[in-house]
């Protein structure tokens, strides 16, 4: 059985939402924030309804609903997403509230759209889903584990058309407390710059990335999502990687391109570069924090882009690291780890 | 061929693990049931304006104590203590010949991550941008909790976090049950957990649903839930492991669902449509008819919207022939993301010793139902199959369904 991706839909710091242009006029940014680009919202959601969502619930719906509708699916089988942090508008509203009113007078509504599920949850309610509806929240392999969800339901044959998706916001609150803990570049660069300049720290970003994933074929898929895995402390990476490409009966010089996670922080950079010497050393190498900015489920802008790159043929030139040939990419190996910590390797595929 | 291994391969229970208001473990939770010791009392451990006013069922150990039992570092969030403090005890309890030989998986649920820590890093933070002790924050994840237990479990085959609110650990149970169906894990032990926070405290005080008595769930004149704080895990197990223990399982998971209301964010529908979509789910995936379920562990949270709305999709779904039923959070109180593993650990030792647990406090049948939830402690009966039911906001609705092996 194979999965594939039907459609795509992306808000983020870049202009990827409902855009015909593939990351050509790019946004600089000069501070260590990205902000996304917003859409007009009142095209997806009922304005009545807007004005009480945050951030991360307006994103995450808009890009659901748009890629549904790319991918004519007016109802899916199921809705799984992946964040790390949830929604901080809402969490942090309440409590900054609890603390100043010293826990009297507290308005539910910032409580009850704080919960890690509001998105997906909010999707079901709007096209009335009653099918399964998940949502995994752990660390940078949130968005990874949403998809291995999906996979499994298509497997297991519970649903035919399942909506995936990735999402996250920065709010004031965890840009200062991230920023303390030294994520963030203390000087100014500019994020066109940010992976040719070495040095600690790199950029915060925030964004919502939705796929409507199946098993059946069509000549409308985007691409194949081939295979995923996550690895946990693992020390030889290389290993990790050769392996995960032959139990897919593939070799480092099958991957045409390798999209990688690479944010500008140094001691982040290093594995990218050390495998950019080793076994892709002939492989052509991509990336994209520049344009996302780091966070936790910024592999979900990884695979909206590879899906496109993909489809559309074309590397866009601002995400080229290294490229040895000019062949269109028919196999593309995103690899991001989350502070040494947690891996996470997708394989995409040309249908 | 390989689909035909999905569907027919059994997941079995292995081992359970439980703490939570009247219990530090199983053992602790058999008697309290017993003798029909319910866990709420004052707020003890919470700097709250609500203490005196709202009860709460705490786990009676403070962080300290939590902290020698576990050998995990003295700062470490309560929520991952608990959790901790359960999934050792499951663990230990499967007894798993050569575990570490074994494809190994940690799936754990939790609601709010590290906000026992957070909320005091908050305060100082509020204040001043520049302020706050950094080491009560850099783990405020929920994935974070999961991660320092896993390691202290020695597993880092696969580990995730779910968090769909007060339904999180059933979700994670049958996730954890899948990866074992689709041949990604031997054995993963699944469940969650959730500590008391003065932000959930709050957060379910302005919904204006927390009993200031002790909870009357399924009860004509409930008022609403008390919060409690746990953790419940369970070992999942794949048939080929099933057959190396020294002894025999619990029981195995025989059905599971997930089903959305779609109604609202946080109220429940009138005809229960997502509670029933998931009962009727688990049903079907276990082959089994609404007859032949010998108990449900309701979701029963005491307040007027839940159990109205839980009761009517159970009529639905039984009428005329009503199982017996019971809500523990009538013992424990609402644990949140974690009553989801603490029910699932109760549903499989009814099975093993045959146990109804009661519904402590219930006096008048709610006017609109044809049923009314089992007063007393039974044991000894002989019980094949247990519905759990675990419902949360934003919809979310999951029942699972264990059975005799």
């Amino acid at each position: 059985m194979k999965t594939y991706i039907r459609s795509s839909s992306c808000i983020s710091p870049q202009k990827t939402f409902r855009n015909e242009d593939f990351l050509i006029d790019i946004v600089e940014y000069t501070g260590p924030r990205l902000s996304t680009i917003e859409p007009d919202y009142k095209e997806f959601i009922d304005p009545k309804l807007i004005r009480r969502m945050s951030h991360v619930i307006k994103m995450g719906v808009a890009a659901a609903k748009d890629c549904l509708n790319q991918a004519e699916v007016e109802m899916p089988g199921a809705i799984v997403t992946g964040t790390a942090l949830g929604c901080l508008e809402d969490t942090v509203g309440f409590m900054t509230r609890m603390v100043e009113q010293n826990e009297e007078l507290l308005n539910p509504t910032a409580f009850i759209q704080s919960t890690h599920n509001t998105v997906a949850a909010q999707v079901a309610l709007m096209l009335k889903c009653h099918g399964y509806n998940n949502t995994f929240v752990h660390k940078g392999i949130s968005f990874e584990s949403a998809l291995l969800d999906a996979i499994m339901l298509l497997r297991e044959q519970e649903a035919d058309s399942i909506l995936v998706g990735g999402t996250e916001e920065m709010v004031d609150v965890s840009f200062r407390i991230l920023t303390r803990l030294g994520l963030y570049r203390r000087w100014p660069t500019s994020n066109l710059e940010l992976l040719s300049t070495e040095a600690k720290g790199s950029i915060g970003g925030e964004g919502a990335a939705f796929f409507p994933l199946t098993d059946k074929t069509s000549k409308d898929n985007l691409a194949e999502l081939s295979a995923i895995k996550t690895l946990y402390n693992i020390n030889d990476i290389e290993g990790g990687i050769t392996k995960f490409l032959a139990e897919n009966n593939l070799k480092p010089g099958d991957i045409d391109l390798v999209i990688t996670g690479k944010n500008g922080d140094l001691k982040n950079d290093a594995v990218y570069k050390q495998l950019g010497s080793s076994i892709f050393k002939d492989s052509n190498i991509s990336n994209y924090k520049h344009l996302s900015g780091e966070y936790s489920t910024s592999s979900s802008f990884a695979l909206w882009m590879a899906a496109n790159i993909i489809k559309k043929e074309i590397i866009p030139q601002t995400v080229i690291e290294k490229q040895i040939d000019n062949k269109s990419p028919k196999k593309v190996l995103i690899y991001n780890h989350y502070l040494h910590k947690y891996h996470s390797l997708m394989l995409v595929s040309a249908i | 061929m390989r689909l035909l291994n999905i569907m027919s391969s059994s997941v079995y229970i292995a081992g359970v693990g439980v703490i939570s208001g009247i219990g530090n473990n199983v053992a602790e939770h058999l008697r309290a049931f017993e003798q029909g010791q319910a866990g709420m009392g004052a707020i003890t451990m919470l700097n709250t304006i609500h203490q005196g006013e709202l009860p709460v069922a705490e786990v009676k150990l403070s962080n300290d104590e939590l902290v020698a039992m576990t050998g995990l570092p003295p700062n470490t969030s309560r929520t991952a203590l608990l959790s901790l403090v359960a999934a050792h005890e499951a663990l230990n309890d499967a007894a798993i010949p050569d575990f570490k030989s074994l494809r190994t998986g940690f799936v754990s649920a939790n609601t709010v991550g590290g906000m026992d820590k957070s909320e005091g890093f908050f305060v100082d933070f509020l204040a001043d941008n520049n302020k706050g002790k950094l080491r009560n924050i850099f783990d405020h994840e929920c994935g974070s909790k999961t991660e320092i237990v896993a390691d202290k479990l020695g597993i880092s085959d696969y580990m995730t976090t779910i968090n769909t609110a007060c339904s999180s650990s059933a979700n994670a149970i049958f996730y954890g049950a899948r990866l074992i169906k689709n041949d990604l894990l031997d054995v993963v032990i699944a469940g969650g957990t959730d500590a008391l926070t003065k932000f959930t405290l709050n957060g379910f005080n302005t919904l204006m649903i927390l009993d200031k008595q002790f909870c009357k769930p399924f009860d004509e004149h409930r008022e609403g839930l008390n919060l409690g704080e746990g953790a419940g895990y369970l070992v999942l197990v794949s048939e080929k492991v099933a057959q190396t223990l020294t002894k025999p399982v619990y029981c195995k998971l025989s059905g599971y669902n997930n089903s959305n209301d779609a109604y609202h964010q946080t109220a429940s529908s009138p005809d229960g449509t997502g509670s029933y979509l998931a009962m009727k789910g688990a049903l079907e995936k276990s082959g089994l008819k609404p007859s032949d379920i010998d108990y449900i562990n309701l979701h029963g949270t005491g307040t007027p919207n839940n159990d109205s709305a839980e009761g009517t999709a159970v009529k639905r779904l039984f009428d005329p022939n009503y199982p017996p039923m019971s809500s523990t959070k009538s013992f424990t109180g609402h644990t949140l993301g974690a009553s989801g593993g603490i029910e699932a650990v109760f549903s499989v030792l009814a099975i093993k010793h045959g146990i109804i647990y009661p519904n402590l406090r219930f006096e008048t049948r709610m006017s609109e139902l044809p049923f009314e939830p089992e007063t007393k402690f039974q044991k000894g009966q002989h019980i094949n199959n247990v519905m759990s039911n675990s419902f949360g906001f934003g919809g979310n609705c999951t029942s699972l369904i264990f059975s005799r092996a």
